[in-house]
């Protein structure tokens, strides 16, 4: 796998609704970080100063669950132009915290987190408002577009994130070794 | 007791007459996996994760509610079987809410080790999400139905170690629940010895001892089965 003139892969990383958690333990590569600069490029993310997602994107790790519109279009414009999808975590792979409220009333909770003055509806329960629209359930990545490798935990370790790059680096399947797949 | 020949895995072994097919394939070294099975319980055939190939029946057999036989061919290992208990393990998560991270249980907990021993990275059956109450008014323990698998484990051992049958399974299919006395909050118990045996039992982080952090339950599941046996060598009888 190499797409940039350099031999590169191109690399981004989508927060979406999740803690960052998953973003620090891919920090917490450390000096594997280094290593794996001389084959990577990262094109997007969090730790990126680039607002749009790009095109051609080889991989591309995605942390959180689908919870508003802006994210469930993110979801789609991701996939469209990545040839690797990948379920950073939990709340990806399963919905995982944000996914408690699933069954509560969308509008209970908006207007909990959002006192509005009486009569007026609160931002994010419909689209238009500068909040993005709660969708009514918290969903995990693949329940919106097709994933291509889960990678679980709450976080993931550092070293099931690091085994998968590699592993995609070369362009082979991933695999996760006995005991990194797991849940929380 | 009679002896019987069985070939389990291509392998002929002997049993005595009246065991279980999981006894026997345990004796043999095969770590098959269980999750409402417990040594010292009675067998209740809930959980389905031993079931076995039996040579001559299209259907599978739980093997803890399967007694040995003569010349059975057993098999405890197919693609057919390991695909069909990672089935059973993702249902068990879709049904109800088990969210590891929070949970009094991660690290320890038997769903979820099974969940890692079948290469479960993900669900593929949507969640039911479903709205389920947590009973905390036992001064002591506190049951939490989002993570119940209806093992029925701490029903068996409230009824047959303890001997008061507080506990028991109210409703059918997905709407069972595990209720106290005549679905009272376990408060309002007048049969609870609070002896917490049910807690030590469950293999999953819906029966806790209050005010546990997440991830520092260590249950003890080998209890019914000491407590059984130190019974019958009468060693409390002085
Ligand atoms: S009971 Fe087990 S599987 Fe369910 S949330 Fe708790 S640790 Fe996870
Ligand atoms: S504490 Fe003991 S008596 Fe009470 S419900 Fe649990 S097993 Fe039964
Ligand atoms: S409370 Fe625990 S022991 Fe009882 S049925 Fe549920 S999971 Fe099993």
């Amino acid at each position: 796998m190499s797409s940039t003139p350099s031999g590169k892969i191109r690399l981004a990383t989508v927060w979406l609704s999740g803690c960052s958690g998953c973003h620090m333990s891919f920090l917490d590569l450390d000096e594997q970080l280094l290593e794996l600069n001389e084959h990577i490029q990262l094109v997007h993310g969090p730790l990126v100063d680039r607002k749009d997602f790009p095109p051609e994107v080889d991989v591309v790790l995605v942390e959180g669950a689908v919870n508003n519109e802006e994210q469930k279009e993110m979801a789609g414009i991701l996939r469209e132009q990545s040839r690797i999808v990948v379920a950073l975590g939990d709340c990806a792979v399963t919905g995982n915290v944000p996914a408690m409220r699933n069954g509560l009333p969308v509008k209970n909770l908006l207007e909990s987190v959002y006192p509005v003055e009486g009569g007026h509806e609160p931002p994010g329960l419909s689209s238009g408002s500068e909040v993005p629209r709660l969708l009514p359930a918290a969903l995990p990545l693949h329940a919106v577009v097709p994933v291509d490798v889960f990678l679980p935990g709450c976080p993931p370790h550092a070293r099931t994130i690091g085994s998968a790059l590699k592993a995609l680096l070369k362009g082979e399947r991933v695999v996760l070794e006995q005991g990194m797949c797991r849940f929380g | 007791m009679a002896e019987v020949t069985l070939t389990i895995d291509n392998e002929k072994v002997s049993a005595r007459e009246g065991q279980n097919l999981l006894q026997v394939i345990r004796e043999q070294g095969i770590d098959l996996p269980t999750l409402c099975h417990l040594d010292g319980l009675s067998e209740r055939g809930g959980c389905r994760l031993c079931v076995v190939e039996v040579e001559g029946s299209s259907r599978l057999a739980a093997s803890c509610v399967t007694a040995v036989r003569e010349d059975m061919r057993v098999t405890t290992a197919s693609d057919r079987l390991l695909r069909y208990r990672r089935m059973l393990v993702e249902l068990l998560f879709a049904e109800r809410n088990h969210v590891c991270s929070v949970c009094v249980m991660n690290g320890n907990c038997e769903l979820q080790s099974l969940a890692t021993r079948f290469g479960v990275d993900h669900l593929r059956y949507e969640p039911l999400y479903p709205r389920l109450p947590t009973d905390a008014s036992h001064e002591k323990y506190t049951i939490d139905h989002n993570r119940c698998v209806l093992c029925a484990r701490c029903v068996r051992v409230c009824d047959e170690v303890e001997g008061v049958h507080t506990l028991d399974i109210m409703g059918r299919g997905v709407s069972s629940r595990i209720i106290n006395d005549l679905n009272q909050p376990w408060r309002a118990s007048r049969t609870c010895t609070a002896c917490g045996k049910c807690v030590q039992v469950c293999p999953t982080g819906a029966l806790y001892i209050k005010e546990t952090l997440s991830a520092h339950v260590e249950k003890r599941p080998d209890l019914p089965r000491r407590i059984v046996d130190a019974r019958k060598k009468r060693v409390w009888n002085s």
